[in-house]
């Protein structure tokens, strides 16, 4: 790709609720995402992390302003189209790991190839290789009831890197983690985005987590309040 | 896409077993219902109609007595003479074939076996007026007849009842008094309830018979042949039955007390011939015999089995479609068992749903994954059914005796009705998880 714009955001508005209920969570945020970044958002709670990744991940749209996405303007989109750029472009992590329930690990990470109508012996081939990829290789036939959150969460991890996504969205990955396991998955997410050039873009809470990237923003009261890019 | 859908929807069903079970719960007894009612009730009148084939087409029976049904009685009524016989053969047009009968229920012995059969005396014409057919030996024919031969021809209860695993071809029987085992001339005075309607006339009718006795006599007669079974009809059973010559039975048992001894007259209709007309005809003629005014009843009765059947396979058709009618009902309510479940289901995998819609389904797949899901329940719910279905017919028809005709149309027709009822009913659910949005999907608890 020429262009390393992979995200572009401009003058974006978000408000929730109408008339004397209305909040505008997000008050103008200009933001430029460069392809193969690996970027952590932080603030306090109740800041607009949340709707902004929304926005991101085109799971909404802006009440206001313009979103590119690899040049496609997102706000023009209508939901089936977003959901097939979720489906070919994006991949979810999120802090409850939401798998299906009372469905094997490989049945969980086959679910994207499924609708994406891959044929069922490379979706399983995909899936094993996804699975061992994230360190799971024997966790196959296990359902999440079966799996320690990490593992879970590493689940959810293959289940959005099985379709080879330009960005992977992760809400606050480790919220539910202990530190160790915290340690685990940054490493992991850390050598999806260096080894697979998978832009990753992260929400947290936590410095050290925020530490494994390579820009940090800052969100407060709906604005970007800082932007740092560690020097390479 | 369809593909996919069905695939997903399998998935789900399989994770959780017990929930489709009870959504397919009210389908399945629908179904069930629905193909239990119309195959007995097809079974029904097939044995009805059969019965009645076998009764012999085209077949007209007159027979003393007043009025039909529950009131109907015979009693006072005066028999049939064997003139009327013959004037009914030759004046009304489209008889084929006619035969005066006289039945009486006597003791019939053969060794040590002795038990009370109805006989039966006729001519050869009986036999083919009602589609008897021999399965042994021979029937008696018209030198039997005019010699008054001791002959007879046996059905196939009374010929296992009294010979068993024996060939009756030759044997001699006594036939006699009901209850009389002994075997003198002079016969006990029991009457016989259908000897007696037969042969007392009471004084109001005009008979030439006095009160004089029905004395029965005892005689050995000759079996020279073995009716092919009919199987039971209605309530009384056609194969516990001993025909013989007509002058045999005068002569030998009851005696020639009157010139009324006819008890009933059987006829056959030429094929093709107005069966409505040959009633109407037969009637105004034996009016006229038996000098009936203007305004008085009947005081005999003209059955038409065709008519019989008919009306008879069209009650039964009405209460299989009837009772298909309310267990047709039942599949509804199984319909609306599956909306129900199918929507607190949704509400139930609100959170699945989200999953879904994040890593990139479109509404319409969510759509169709419920919609799939709900017909696939349903449809199997239809297969369980028919399979429930279909042993039960076998279990019900064998206990009240009633074939069971495996009818391919009613279980295609339940079946797609089933899947109907899934898409009806699923529609509205899947339409409710499709309209869900992916963040408060996911957000919710
Ligand atoms: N669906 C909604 N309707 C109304 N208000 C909402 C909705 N979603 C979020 N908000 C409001 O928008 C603001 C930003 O919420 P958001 O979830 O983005 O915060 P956050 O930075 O992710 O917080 P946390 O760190 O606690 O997750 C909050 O004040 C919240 O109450
Ligand atoms: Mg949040």
């Amino acid at each position: 790709m020429t262009d390393a714009r992979l995200i572009e955001l401009r003058k974006i508005t978000k408000t929730y609720g109408v008339g004397d209920a209305a909040f505008q969570a997000l008050r103008g945020i200009d933001l430029t995402i460069r392809r193969g970044d690996f970027v952590a958002v932080m603030g306090p709670s109740g800041s607009g992390k949340s709707t902004l990744m929304n926005l991101l991940g085109c799971l909404d749209t802006p009440t206001s302003g313009q979103y590119l996405y690899q040049g496609i303007a997102i706000e023009l989109l209508d939901a089936d189209q977003r959901s097939l750029l979720r489906r070919q472009e994006l991949g979810f992590i999120f802090q409850g790991f939401n798998l299906l329930a009372r469905t094997s690990a490989l049945e969980n990470v086959e679910l994207p190839m499924i609708y994406r109508g891959i044929p069922r012996a490379e979706r399983h081939h995909l899936a094993a290789e996804a699975l061992a990829s994230v360190g799971l290789p024997d966790k196959l036939r296990n359902t999440p009831a079966e799996l320690s959150g990490g593992q879970q969460q590493r689940v959810a991890i293959a289940r959005a890197i099985v379709t080879s996504p330009s960005t992977l969205f992760a809400d606050e990955p480790t919220g539910n983690l202990d530190s160790k396991t915290t340690v685990e998955i940054m490493e992991l997410l850390t050598r999806l985005n260096q080894e697979r050039g998978i832009t990753v873009i992260l929400v947290t809470h936590e410095d050290d987590v925020a530490t494994y990237a390579r820009r940090t923003i800052h969100v407060r009261d709906g604005l970007i309040a800082s932007d740092e890019t560690k020097p390479s | 896409m369809l593909g996919n859908a069905f695939l997903i929807a399998l998935r789900e069903i399989r994770r959780n077993l017990m929930r489709a079970f009870l959504t397919v719960l009210g389908v399945i007894i629908g179904v069930a219902a629905v193909v239990t009612m119309v195959t007995l009730g097809q079974g029904t009148t097939m044995a009805v109609k059969s019965q009645i084939s076998n009764l012999g087409s085209n077949l007209v029976m007159l027979r003393p007595g007043m009025g039909f049904g529950p009131r109907a009685s015979s009693a006072g009524v005066p028999n049939f003479t064997q003139r009327d016989v013959e004037v009914l053969r030759d004046q009304v047009y489209g008889i084929e074939a006619i035969a005066p009968v006289k039945s009486s229920s006597l003791s019939t012995i053969y060794r040590q076996k002795a038990r009370s059969t109805s006989v039966t005396g006729t001519t050869p014409s009986y036999f083919t007026i009602n589609n008897w057919k021999i399965a042994e030996g021979r029937f008696f024919d018209e030198n039997d007849l005019r010699d008054g031969n001791a002959v007879c021809v046996i059905g196939d209860t009374a010929k296992q009842e009294l010979f068993g695993a024996e060939d009756p071809i030759g044997r001699l029987i006594r036939i006699g008094a009901p209850n009389s085992s002994s075997s003198s001339s002079s016969s006990s005075s029991k009457k016989s309830s259908t000897s007696s309607s037969s042969t007392s006339s009471s004084s109001s009718s005009s008979s030439s018979s006095s009160t004089s006795s029905d004395t029965v006599y005892s005689s050995t007669v000759q079996v020279i042949g073995v009716l092919a079974a009919k199987g039971q009809i209605g309530m009384g059973n056609q194969d516990d039955t001993i025909i013989m010559p007509l002058t045999a039975l005068q002569r030998r048992l009851t005696g020639r007390t009157s010139s009324r001894d006819v008890s009933q007259i059987a006829i056959s209709a030429k094929e093709g011939s107005d069966s409505e007309r040959l009633v109407s005809d037969i009637t105004a003629l034996m009016r006229a015999r038996r000098n009936l005014d203007r305004n008085k009843d009947n005081d005999f009765n003209v059955f038409d089995t065709r008519q019989i059947a008919e009306t008879l396979s069209a009650s039964t058709q009405m209460m299989t479609t009837l009772l298909a009618a309310v267990a047709g009902v039942s599949l509804l309510v199984g319909g609306i068992g599956i909306m129900n479940i199918m929507l607190v289901s949704v509400t139930e995998r609100t959170r699945e749903i989200g999953i879904r819609l994040a890593i990139g389904a479109r509404a319409r797949e969510v759509l169709l994954q419920f919609l799939v899901e709900a017909v696939t329940l349903s449809c199997i719910g239809g297969l369980v059914g028919i399979a429930v279905a279909f042993g039960l017919c076998v279990g019900i028809s064998k206990l009240i005796q009633v074939p069971f005709i495996f009818d391919l149309k009613i279980n295609v027709i339940a079946f797609l009705f089933s899947a109907a009822v899934g898409i009806v009913f699923g529609y509205t659910p899947a339409r409710r998880a499709a309209a869900l949005d992916p963040i408060d999907a996911l957000r919710h608890e």
